[in-house]
Formats: structure tokens, C-alpha cells, sequence
């Protein structure tokens, strides 16, 4: 009879730093292929069809960038918040937020043209996320309440205030009666960045500045620094004269913007109006993301590449083979619970231990092993 | 050490070795602990104490080895089976109820369906007869920390052991408290019950021990009568060298110096329930002088630490003044810019980043002091020239480690406290204010870590130093305060200090201090 044993690791191991991601990955495929066997699906067909045949051609490349650039742009933000320990949850409703904000221009003043429009509309995106992300960051500071909670809840009051908004005050008078706005402007839409090859717009690229200024800013500025030291050590970070309120609405004011920032994007790029549904979640898969990219920018930026591509798959296996596209977020459930497993290989080695050793003698062990550290 | 077992002791200890990973904790040891003695067991942190008086309580299995007890092999598999056989041990840091009586802690680990009148009744007796003034009806949480130990001691006893094992336990006492636990030791002695005595005191164990066992790096290096020893040979077998004893030159002309650290009537409200207030405390530093804060533990010295460091701002800014201008206002990175420097207490978390690279830790206490060196345009920090100043510091102060630049937290306390101090003497500071300088840190570092601060003073800084270790202070410091309750008396001069003076002190003798003179002698 065998037990396993998890032992501390005296430093953090930098291999498994790397490998856990491509385990996850790997565990998330033979769960996946036990679940469509279990569905009773070719595993292997079901395979091509989720994760080869979407991304097989160039157009299809394009639908991959315009799925990816929302999950990075949120999730870079939201890396920046988990590494100082602080949880912004409510990026869905930062999205929605700079979704609406930046709709004001072409929805009530559609009148106004010219190239002026898509950076203002941007901008003002980028303020309703940080302004609605100000309110969890507020009461965070103010009366201490948990930021997980007020910014979850908030995102189902974002969602009611866009679904109110479109049926209400910004429906289109010539739309009969169907809840959405006006289609935006010529000027008010983002270009596309190859017309002729597919449909993908600025915002991957937003993305991706957005990850290398973000991993900039982690590694090597002290801001990044300041980020770091308060999420690991918040009484060191006091020491080091860091205010962790400022850190809170510092957290909260940029994810809230990269956020909103996405949810213009996506607006104004993919859909070309506002309408009661707006996201397929991606303020919450955002999330995976983050985690799944080991709070790395750069990881952050393969991670949602891989998340895009379980949305593509998702539809794809429903067309091809009748299977519910919610596969796709039992995909992206496993992916988070596989990582967030794996990550514990980084901090600790698994050890097999024999029956034969007693029970008393393991626990004793595992008692010294933290009491040795410090002895050293 | 007799190869038969020789009756007269009361336990043996053969070959007893305990290896975790790679590391022998403890090597082959051998002890032997006759009846009715005394008997030292001395060593500097990580040496194998602790870890050998666990296997010996049963809280640790050996790898191998033998315990004989009374002659007979046995096997300490629990503390439950100690305790049986007779051992009862009196740990460092108390497990006690905060909001329980005495006598109900006692109650719940004997855990033997008594009831607690009984208990109190059998509690009182014994505390009379041993000379441990205690009340068993009085709640823990209004206690006093000598109290607290009473009551470890009352409910050790109360098991009636053969063999009680004490773990460094004058390290929370006021002098005055440590003789009187010194007679209370005296008289088990006299009925005959044995003694093991951890301790890094050596005077007091040249004074009440009667044998030692001293440990180096898990090995044995020495049985010995203590009272034979000086205090500077028990150091050279506990270190393996000799310690260089800290030098301190007179000051000179200190009247006359600039003050460079006042504080002025500085009080502060607990922030919690279990803080202590600080109440209209007044002191000033010098330039070129060492002043010692003295007091038992949990007396307000952290509380007084936050607020002269700005972790904790003042409602009156002229209550902390650093270098003639009112700093109370000022948050830390405030104060650090007028050249006041900081070492906390806790080194993990506190003082530095503990999964962090030596290199960040740096950064940390000095990004804005040193920005211009550190920190380049667009808020670019200048990881070269951080990493080049954290080896000037690891090389001043001698820092050991097992790579270039490491994780804080892979470093042994000692190493990691001379860089956390080197850190701030690299910046030669005017002000540097230390919490526990060498809490747990071996000889070695602690004597470099104290001629440091000295040379520090000397060369024109006003240095404040918070101890509970009384012989630290009296080496370091020019003048003694003592905190006591959230106040400080008034510095002695180091001339007229002595034990008794500043333990009455410690305990207490001397409350509230309205009128002291804010100068020194």
C-alpha cells in the first residue's frame, strides 16, 4: 500500500514554474477525451474538429485574433491585481462599462465623424472601466469590504444596465421594437487590419501592447516592484513606505481600463452596436487566462490564444457533431482546475511512501520540515 | 559516561541521531542526566536543542539511538508516553487560554476528569510550597508573562514529573523574576528531581547548572562542569572559536552634541485590543551616542517601534523630531529621507521580502532614499547597479549564502539579519533605529552586528536600540531607558546601570515618569 506525500520544496522550483501549464494542458486532453468518448464521440475526431480544424486556415486566424484580444486585454489587467493580491472578479462588468461609455458618442451623437472618434470613443471606454472598476476599490478602502464579493455582484448590475439601456433610452427608433442600438458610423467602427485576409481589427493588437508594456512595467520598473512586494509581503511592503490603498485603487483603475478598453473594442470592432448580450463571458474566462499564463504578460498572451481557440472549438463541435457548445466551458473549467492542481508541483515535491513507515513518524516529518527551515 | 547503565542516572541517551533531507539534525548524541542535577544544554540556534529535546519528549522519532530511563531501554513514541515515564517539559512559548482562568488551562491538559476546585486547590498548594506566587482563579489574559510561566511550570509540576525540561525560560523574566525561578529550581533539585536547562545564558548557567552538555552543528562537542568554566571558555565550545568581544570606546562630549532623534509626549491609542498604549514617552538620541531600550516582551516596544518608524503617523507632528525638524507627520519613506534609517524585529515579512532576491530586499528600504542611483528615468529601476550595491553590502558584512544573489528566505536568520542591517549602514544613516539587532542570530554575527552599530554611533549617528536581551544592551549602549506598560523611565547613564536597577525597572518599580528631564546625565 502506497501513500503520497507532499514535501515542501526548499525554493521554488523554476522547472515546474514552466512545465505545469503544458501538464494541465495535457491532463485537460484525456479528460476532455474521456468526456467525449463518454458522449460517445471518436476522441480523436472530436479532437480535429475542436482544436485543428478552427485554426486551419488564414480567415479562420483572424476569428482566432478577435476572440484572443478581449481575454488578453482583460486578463494583463488582471494579472497586475492577483500579483498584488488584490481579486478583481468583476472584469465582465468593467467590459460591459467601457462598452457603454464609449458607445456615447456614435449612439447619441452619431452625427459627429471623422478620425477623431475612435480615440475618444477608446478613451472614454477605458474610463467607464476604470470608473466602474473604482467602485469595488472604493469600498475596498473605505469600509474594508471584500473586493471578491461587491466586484462579482457588480457585474450582474452592469448586465441589467446595458439589457435596461437597450431596450430603454438607446434603442434604435427604426429597429422594430428589437432591443439594440443604432449600428455605429463608418468613423465609429475599428479598422480592420487586413480587410482582404479576415475580419481582425486593432484589438489584437491593443493586446499585445498592452501585454509587453504590462510585463515591462512587472519586471523592471518599480512600479512593478511595488506590485510584487505588497502582494507577497504586505507588512514589507508597508516597511517599504508602499501604500496599500493606493495599491488597491492603482490595481482596480488600470484592470477596470484594459477592460473597458476590450469592451469598446469588441463593440465597436466585432459587433457595431450595442445589444442586451455583449460578451460570451470573457471578463470571467479572463481569469483562466491569467492563471493559466502564470500571471505573466507574455504567458498571458499564448494562454489566451489557447482560451480563444476552446471558444472556435466549442462552436465548431456543435455544428459538426450536435454537441452542446457548453463543452467549451467545461473545457475552460478543467483548464483552471488542472492549473491551479499543477501549480502545487511548484512549491512541493510528491513524494510515495510504503505503508511500511508508521503513520506517527510521516507526520513528524512533515511537522519538522517547516521548524528545520528556520532552524537554518 | 558510564558503559553500564549506571542506576544513579536518571536517564541515558546513546547514539541518538535524527536526519531531515540532508541534514543531521542531531548526530549521535550522548547525555546522560544524573538524579537530583542540574543540567545545561547549551548550544546557539540550529545547533540540534530543540531537536533533540523533542525526540526526548516524544514529539520527534529518532533514527536511531537508544533512551534509557532508569536503567531500562525505552521508547518515547508521544509526549503521552513522556509524561508517563516522568518527563514534563515547560516550553518557550506558552500554549495557554488567553480567556481561561489558570486553573482551567491546567484542567484541560491534565484532561483528567477532576474537578477544577480540586485543580485549583492542588495548584494553590504547590505554588505556595515552591515559592511560584499564583492565583488560579485569575484569567491568563490579565497575567503578566512571568505569571504565565508560573503557570506552565504549576501544571508541569502537577503531573509530578521525575525529569522537567525547561526551554530557555528566562529569556521572557525580569531579573529579578529569573532568581526567583532560580530558588524554585534550587528546590526540586534539594527533593531530588532532575533538571535539563536550555539556555544561551551562560552566566546563569555557570551559576545554578551543575553539569552541561554543549551542542555544536547537531554534534556533541563537550561534557563539562560549569561551575569549572568562564562564561568566554562555555562560548568558545559553543561557537568552535573564539568570539570577539564588541569594543566600545567612551563617548565624548555627548552633552554638548545635537540631539538628532527627540521624541516628545509621544502617546498612541491601542490600534487593537491587545495592544498596548504608549503614554507621553520622551526621549532623545544624540549624534554619536548608543541608547538601549530595555523591557520584557510585549511591553509596547513594537507599537513604539511603528511609530517612531512612520508605519504609524502621529497626530502631533513635533512628537518624533529627526535631525531638529518635526518628522511625525511624515510617513516611513518620509523619515528615511531626512536620514533615518530602520531594522524591525521580525526579519521574515517585516524587514524583508522573504521570496524575494537579496538584491529586491535591498530596493526595498531604499528605492526612494537612493533613487537616483536605483531608480532611472520612467520609474526604470537600474537592476545592475542594485545588484553590485547588494554585494557590497554581502561582502562588508559578511554575509554567508549558498548563491549569488538568493532568496531572503533561503538565508539562516543570522546572514539574513547582517545583510537587513548592512543595508541600512550602507547608506550611513544620522538616525537608525534597531528592534532585536540579534534575536536569534549566532555569536559570531551578533558580536559583528553590535560592534557595527557602535562604530555607527561613533562616527556621528544617534542610534536607539529595542532589546529584551539585557546583555546586548548593556554592551552596546551608553545609556539604558526601560520600557515598561507603554511608558519609558528616563535613560541611566551606563556608569550608574546595573541588573538589579534596570530589572526593577523592567518589573515595573518605577511607574509613570512625568517629570523626567528630557536630557541625559
Amino acid at each position: 500500500m502506497m501513500r503520497i506525500e507532499l514535501v515542501k520544496r526548499p525554493q521554488r522550483s523554476a522547472l515546474f514554474s514552466v512545465l505545469s501549464p503544458f501538464i494541465a494542458f495535457a491532463l485537460t486532453m484525456i479528460a476532455g477525451g474521456i468526456m467525449f468518448a463518454l458522449l460517445g464521440v471518436n476522441p480523436l475526431d472530436a479532437f480535429n474538429i475542436y482544436f485543428i480544424q478552427p485554426i486551419s486556415e488564414v480567415w479562420q486566424l483572424h476569428e482566432l485574433a478577435i476572440k484572443a484580444a478581449p481575454l488578453i486585454l482583460i486578463a494583463v489587467g488582471l494579472s497586475v491585481c492577483y500579483k498584488a493580491n488584490i481579486w478583481n472578479i468583476g472584469a465582465e462588468g468593467q467590459f460591459i462599462f467601457g462598452a457603454i461609455f464609449g458607445s456615447i458618442i456614435p449612439v447619441l451623437f452619431p452625427q459627429f465623424e471623422g478620425p477623431l472618434v475612435i480615440p475618444l470613443m477608446l478613451l472614454l471606454g477605458m474610463v467607464g472601466g476604470a470608473f466602474y472598476a473604482s467602485i469595488p476599490a472604493f469600498l475596498k478602502t473605505r469600509f474594508s469590504t471584500n473586493e471578491i464579493l461587491t466586484s462579482l455582484m457588480l457585474v450582474y448590475v452592469a448586465q441589467l444596465f446595458l439589457d435596461w439601456l437597450v431596450r430603454g433610452p438607446w434603442r434604435d427608433p427604426q429597429g422594430h421594437g428589437f432591443p439594440q442600438t443604432i449600428q455605429f458610423g463608418d468613423s465609429a467602427v475599428l479598422p480592420e487590419l487586413m480587410p482582404d485576409a479576415g475580419r481582425a481589427n486593432w484589438g489584437i493588437l491593443f493586446a499585445l501592447v498592452a501585454a509587453v508594456a504590462i510585463w515591462l512595467m512587472m519586471s523592471r520598473m518599480l512600479k512593478g516592484f511595488e506590485v510584487r512586494v505588497l502582494g507577497s509581503s504586505p507588512r514589507a511592503g508597508r516597511f517599504a513606505g508602499f501604500g496599500f490603498n493606493r495599491m488597491v485603487f492603482f490595481t482596480f483603475l488600470l484592470s477596470g481600463a484594459l477592460a473597458g478598453l476590450a469592451g469598446i473594442s469588441e463593440v465597436s470592432g466585432a459587433i457595431g452596436q450595442l445589444q442586451p448580450v455583449i460578451s460570451p463571458g470573457y471578463g470571467f474566462t479572463a481569469i483562466i487566462v491569467a492563471f493559466l499564463g502564470r500571471l505573466n504578460p507574455l504567458g498571458i498572451v499564448a494562454a489566451g490564444l489557447v482560451l480563444a481557440l476552446t471558444y472556435l472549438g466549442g462552436e465548431a463541435v456543435q455544428s459538426a457533431l450536435g454537441i452542446s457548445d457548453k463543452v467549451a466551458r467545461v473545457f475552460q473549467g478543467m483548464l483552471l482546475f488542472f492549473v491551479l492542481g499543477c501549480d502545487t508541483l511548484i512549491h512541493y515535491r510528491i513524494r510515495l511512501i510504503g505503508m511500511a513507515l508508521t503513520k506517527a513518524n510521516g507526520t513528524a516529518q512533515l511537522e519538522a520540515a517547516p521548524k528545520l527551515e528556520e532552524a537554518r | 559516561m558510564s558503559a553500564n547503565h549506571d542506576r544513579s542516572n536518571l536517564l541515558e541517551v546513546r547514539g541518538l541521531t535524527k536526519i531531515f533531507g540532508t541534514l543531521t539534525a542531531c548526530d549521535h548524541i550522548d547525555l546522560n542526566i544524573a538524579k537530583g542535577e542540574i543540567h545545561a544544554l547549551l548550544g546557539e540556534n540550529g545547533a540540534g536543542k530543540s531537536t533533540l529535546v523533542k525526540m526526548l519528549f516524544g514529539s520527534l522519532e529518532p533514527n536511531s539511538g537508544e533512551i534509557f530511563w532508569d536503567g531500562k531501554a525505552v521508547r518515547i513514541t508521544s509526549p503521552g508516553v513522556a509524561k508517563k515515564l516522568g518527563i514534563g517539559m515547560v516550553f518557550q512559548h506558552f500554549s495557554l487560554f488567553e480567556a481561561l482562568t489558570a486553573a482551567e488551562n491546567i484542567a484541560l491538559s491534565l484532561n483528567d476528569g477532576s474537578p477544577i476546585s480540586t485543580i485549583a486547590a492542588k495548584a494553590r498548594a504547590l505554588s505556595f510550597s515552591y515559592g511560584l506566587p499564583l492565583d488560579p482563579d485569575s484569567l491568563v489574559g490579565d497575567l503578566s508573562v512571568g505569571e504565565r510561566q508560573r503557570i506552565e511550570i504549576i501544571r508541569c509540576l502537577l503531573q509530578t514529573p521525575q525529569l522537567i525540561i525547561l526551554d530557555e525560560p528566562t529569556s521572557v523574566l525580569t531579573p529579578q523574576e529569573a532568581d526567583k525561578l532560580f530558588e524554585t529550581l534550587e528546590r526540586l533539585r534539594s527533593e531530588g528531581k532532575s533538571i535539563l536547562y536550555i539556555s544561551h545564558r551562560l552566566e546563569e548557567v555557570k551559576r545554578i547548572c551543575d553539569s552541561a552538555t554543549v551542542l555544536r552543528h547537531g554534534k556533541v562537542v563537550g561534557h563539562c562542569n560549569p561551575r569549572e568554566e568562564t562564561a568566554a571558555s562555555l562560548a568558545r565550545m559553543m561557537v568552535g572559536s573564539e568570539v570577539k568581544a564588541v569594543e566600545r570606546a567612551p563617548a565624548e562630549g555627548i552633552e554638548t552634541a545635537p540631539a538628532l532623534l527627540e521624541i516628545r509626549g509621544l502617546t498612541r491609542k491601542p490600534a487593537t485590543p491587545f495592544a498596548i498604549p504608549l503614554k507621553n514617552i520622551n526621549l532623545t538620541v544624540r549624534a554619536g551616542e548608543v541608547i538601549g531600550i530595555a523591557g520584557v516582551a510585549g511591553n509596547g516596544q513594537g507599537e513604539f517601534f511603528e511609530s517612531v518608524s512612520g508605519e504609524v503617523l502621529q497626530q502631533d507632528a513635533g512628537s518624533v523630531r529627526i535631525r531638529g525638524k518635526d518628522a511625525g507627520a511624515l510617513s516611513i519613506t518620509g523619515r528615511r529621507l531626512m536620514g533615518a534609517a530602520f531594522v524591525p524585529e521580525e526579519r521574515l515579512g517585516h524587514g524583508a521580502a522573504p521570496r524575494m532576491k537579496l538584491s529586491e530586499n535591498l530596493l526595498l528600504s531604499r528605492h526612494a532614499t537612493d533613487g537616483k542611483a536605483f531608480v532611472g528615468s520612467a520609474g526604470m529601476v537600474k537592476n545592475s547597479a542594485v545588484y553590485s550595491a547588494a554585494q557590497r553590502i554581502i561582502t562588508a558584512m559578511d554575509v554567508r549564502k549558498s548563491a549569488p544573489d538568493p532568496e531572503a528566505a533561503a538565508l539562516s536568520g543570522g546572514n539574513l539579519q547582517k545583510f537587513i542591517v548592512g543595508r541600512e549602514l550602507d547608506r550611513k544613516p544620522s538616525v537608525m533605529i534597531v528592534n532585536q539587532p540579534t534575536w536569534g542570530v549566532d555569536a559570531g554575527a551578533a558580536a559583528r552586528i553590535r560592534q557595527a552599530l557602535i562604530e555607527l554611533a561613533r562616527s556621528g549617528s544617534a542610534v536607539l536600540v529595542i532589546s529584551q536581551d539585557l546583555d546586548e544592551l548593556f554592551e552596546l549602549s551608553d545609556a539604558i531607558a526601560v520600557m515598561h506598560n507603554g511608558e519609558l523611565s528616563a535613560p541611566l547613564p551606563i556608569a550608574e546601570a546595573t541588573f538589579e536597577k534596570i530589572g526593577l525597572l523592567m518589573g515595573g518599580a518605577e511607574p509613570g515618569h512625568a517629570e523626567h528631564s528630557l536630557e541625559m546625565a
